[in-house]
């Protein structure tokens, strides 16, 4: 442990640099909320209900309409 | 303030390990959240489809999503996924697929944030951004339309209902960001104490009205137990709650450890 310095402001990151990512990897990140949220609920991607049974309590639980 | 830490200079972050902790978050937040929806909300889901066994209004967990009529001289349903599998594997994976979605979330909120909202240290900016995404994207929409166990909510409704929540989850979202972005511009002129109250009055005020403006559903079926019905909508409260101060928390474990890491370099 060193001593106690000064607490500078936090460097913030450019926009420019973030965007890529949260293209990125914010639609993906979106699409696992989709797919637990609502697939084969109210909305469909695949066909079936393989995904809304897997799924179903952690729908409900986290708050989200189920059927 | 307690909350205050001593350490020194941050150095610049990369988006790429803000992400990589967010995701260990997600997962770490998922597993505990999967826990404590096993222990405290697993009971109230078993009453519930009972009681809507009983009721011989069986819901489709088995059938067709869009066949939701419930005809009672219908067959036993086929499901595809055992009751015993989704209220274990099934809450597991969904708990922390929902998990890693949202702390991959989190960490591009907090890319954003970091620096950006005030005078707080790393691990504060953390905590601090987990507390408003669980105030405007769980509290808020649930107190507008609130979780429903099995048996609870028409079929007919589903696309409305969920269109709804999405909606009033992404307005109380944008209303939370605007009311960030103003208490930043008013603390100058007047101070970050009534900046922040008075910009934190401003999204309540702003949230119920959109939530009373909004329609609303009474779909829980006439003798549905008020307790179930509680102790279910407590346990959805309590599952979010601790799925997003699991994220918080991990996160900002780990981003203090990396910064610390970064000490020697940065000075
Ligand atoms: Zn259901």
């Amino acid at each position: 442990m060193t001593h106690a310095v000064a607490l500078p402001t936090p460097v913030s990151i450019p926009v420019r640099q973030i965007l890529p990512y949260a293209l990125f990897a914010g639609i993906i990140s979106l699409l696992a909320l989709y797919f637990v949220g609502a697939e084969q609920g109210a909305l469909a991607i695949f066909d079936g209900t393989y995904v809304h049974e897997l799924v179903h309590d952690a729908r409900h639980l986290l708050g989200f309409p189920c059927h | 303030m307690p909350l205050t830490d001593t350490e020194a200079a941050p150095a610049t972050l990369t988006v790429r390990s803000l992400l990589v902790w967010g995701l260990l978050a997600g997962l770490v937040g998922g597993l505990l959240a999967f826990g404590f929806a096993s222990a405290f909300g697993e009971p109230s889901v078993d009453k519930a489809i009972a009681i809507e066994e009983s009721a011989g209004a069986e819901h489709t967990h088995g059938t067709d999503p869009a066949e939701h009529h419930h005809d009672e001289t219908a067959p036993a349903e086929e499901e595809e996924v055992s009751r015993a599998f989704q209220s274990t594997g099934g809450l597991g994976i969904g708990a922390v697929a929902y998990g890693l979605g949202l702390g991959g979330l989190f960490s591009l909120a907090f890319a954003f944030a970091y620096g950006r909202i005030g005078p707080l240290t790393p691990r504060t900016t953390a905590l601090t951004l987990a507390g408003l995404g669980y105030v405007s994207v769980v509290l808020v929409p649930f107190l507008a339309y609130p979780a429903n166990p099995p048996a609870v909510g028409k079929p007919e409704t589903i696309g409305d209902r969920t269109a709804l929540f999405f909606g009033m989850i992404g307005i109380s979202l944008v209303l939370v960001i605007a009311a960030v972005i103003l208490a930043k511009r008013l603390t100058p002129r007047i101070g970050g104490w009534w900046a922040t109250v008075s910009t934190a009055i401003g999204y309540l005020v702003a949230v119920t009205v959109v939530a009373k403006l909004l329609p609303s559903f009474q779909e829980v079926p006439e003798g549905f137990p008020g307790n179930v019905l509680w102790d279910f909508r407590v346990a959805s409260l309590g599952t979010s709650a601790v799925l997003w101060a699991g994220i918080g928390l991990v996160f900002a474990a780990l981003l203090h450890r990396g910064l610390t890491k970064l000490q020697p370099q940065a000075v």
